[in-house]
């Protein structure tokens, strides 16, 4: 029997599903925040999740609005200052896995949150990197949850903000203390990960119902399927439920507002 | 000793035209109050600085205090933009806008150092980003010992910090609650400081370890009851999301939002 679930639903169960329980988790606001909360409530109840406001160990009952939402201090084990966050929890080497999303993201997964066109004259002024370049090379790996299409998926990004494999893929060879950098990409048609020579993003698995012509289309560079391409298994009747029932109590919770970047 | 003013006098001595200002607080007990008191009182060529300039420097911005801004991710908390910073940068309007953008770590260890008196602080930072390219103030060093190279950027030391906390007693002890952010590291780092408080009270009420800024390491201290609304303060007031929202509206447009300047800062909330 076959569920009806969105495009959406199914990035989210599929980003939730990359948390284990026993990893440590450096949460973005907006799509990571969603599914790094809807793999606490499902499969890893014990995931430890730090917002960079400096929460430690939060368990929101409903989606933060932004990183410093009452709701992440009061229901975390501890909230320490922001120098602390950052000094001693990540670049102290305590954060198993940074969960970002983006605006841009190119082949080599380097992430612009910083502007479009030109940085001295814009097309369009981002708000900037905030904590993902430190995230992005003091965590030890990186998951990506991003929507997927042509304007995001580009194949050079305008900025590097925040570092993937860099320009030529190359970034992080011999660089001492630094993690793997980004070991999976979801998006709402597929999963990608860096091929382990070039660091290219290649699609290793595809969401029911997607083609290869629909990512295709969506992906602003001459993309790449892995050999053996997958089948994302689709969510499960609780899966759906716990994340609409969070959904849900998140859109009475902000009222008028809707969740989205930081 | 910290010296208890009125909001109109703290601002009027303290800050002055040109001066670098920093006003602090990590999405939580924002000044909103004391940056309306800035605006009323038309301060000029202020360099502001801060991680996170959300709605209260968008106004700033925008009723033309700023010269140039210092910052680590400039946006309206879940919802997008700051249009007012956006115009400044983008068009000049209500004059240029010079920008220096950091990361939050960056920003975070120069706050950090800036309180423990030092020129600089080292991190592990920038490593393949683009910010070096097109900020001057960030570096990279050889450490000594290791050979391993890391980010340096010089110190935050404002002429003025300004912050809002929960209490004060009536020595002028400080506590701050909840996420307390970098406000702790931005007073100590800067020269005069001005606090804002929901309450004065004869007994902050403070635990072992609470967050507490001792009266002789505050400026000035001004009782302003919601002085963080529309951001909120734990304990106090929720933060009023539908405003954060309506704010997009408000600040696309030049005109509505002059008029909401004067609506809401200039006739509203004069003293």
């Amino acid at each position: 029997m076959s569920l009806e679930f969105s495009s959406s639903e199914m990035m989210s169960v599929t980003a939730a599903r990359a948390l284990t329980n026993d990893m440590t988790c450096f949460v973005g606001i907006g799509l990571p925040s969603e599914a790094a909360n809807l793999a606490r409530l499902t499969h890893a109840p014990d995931v430890t999740l730090i917002y960079e406001s400096g929460t430690l160990q939060t368990k929101p009952d409903v989606l933060p609005l932004s990183i410093g939402d009452g709701e992440l201090c009061e229901s975390a084990l501890t909230t320490v200052g922001v120098p602390e966050m950052f000094r001693y929890w990540l670049q102290g080497g305590h954060i198993s896995v940074g969960f970002l999303g983006t605006a841009q993201i190119d082949r080599f997964a380097n992430l612009n949150t910083t502007l479009i066109g030109d940085y001295r004259e814009p097309k369009v002024r981002l708000p900037g990197g905030g904590g993902a370049p430190e995230i992005a090379t003091n965590a030890k790996e990186v998951f990506i949850t991003v929507k997927h299409s042509k304007r995001t998926f580009v194949k050079d990004v305008d900025f590097v903000t925040t570092v993937g494999f860099g320009r030529d893929g190359k970034a992080r060879d011999n660089v001492p203390n630094i993690g793997r950098g980004p070991t999976v990409v979801i998006t709402d048609l597929c999963i990608l990960k860096p091929d382990p020579d070039t660091k290219e993003l290649v699609v290793t698995s595809l969401h029911p119902n997607v083609t290869r012509e629909d990512v295709i289309e969506a992906t602003g560079w001459e993309i790449r399927f892995a050999d053996q391409l997958e089948t994302t298994p689709e969510p499960s009747a609780k899966e759906l439920e716990i994340l609409r029932d969070l959904k849900a109590r998140t859109h009475a919770h902000h009222a008028s507002t809707q969740s989205g970047q930081q | 000793m910290a010296e208890f003013l009125s909001l109109r006098d703290a601002v009027s001595k303290h800050i002055n035209n040109g001066d670098t200002v920093a006003m602090e607080g990590f999405t939580h007990l924002i000044p909103f109050a004391a940056g309306h008191e800035i605006i009323r009182q038309e301060k000029r060529d202020l360099t502001l600085i801060r991680m996170t300039p959300d709605l209260v420097y968008d106004q700033m911005i925008g009723a033309g205090c700023a010269k140039k801004l210092i910052f680590s991710w400039g946006g309206n908390p879940g919802v997008g933009s700051l249009h007012r910073l956006r115009d400044a940068v983008e068009k000049s309007w209500p004059n240029k806008l010079e920008i220096l953008e950091h990361s939050h770590a960056a920003m975070a260890c120069a706050y950090e150092a800036g309180a423990a008196g030092l020129p600089l602080a080292v991190l592990r930072g920038y490593v393949g980003s683009d910010l070096p390219k097109v900020n001057d103030q960030i570096k990279f060093i050889e450490c000594p010992f290791t050979g391993e190279r890391l980010a340096a950027v010089p110190s935050v030391r404002p002429d003025v910090a300004v912050i809002h906390a929960q209490r004060a007693d009536r020595k002028g002890n400080v506590l701050i609650e909840g996420i307390v952010g970098i406000q702790k590291e931005v007073v100590l780092a800067a020269k005069r400081s001005i606090v804002t408080v929901e309450e004065v009270v004869d007994d902050l009420g403070a635990s072992v370890n609470a967050c507490v800024l001792p009266s002789w390491a505050v400026t000035a201290i001004a009782e302003a009851p919601k002085g963080a609304s529309p951001s909120y303060a734990l304990g106090y007031y929720d933060r009023d999301n539908a405003f954060y929202k309506e704010w997009d509206g408000i600040a696309r447009d030049r005109d509505t939002f002059q008029a909401w300047l004067k609506d809401n800062v200039f006739e509203k909330g004069a003293a």
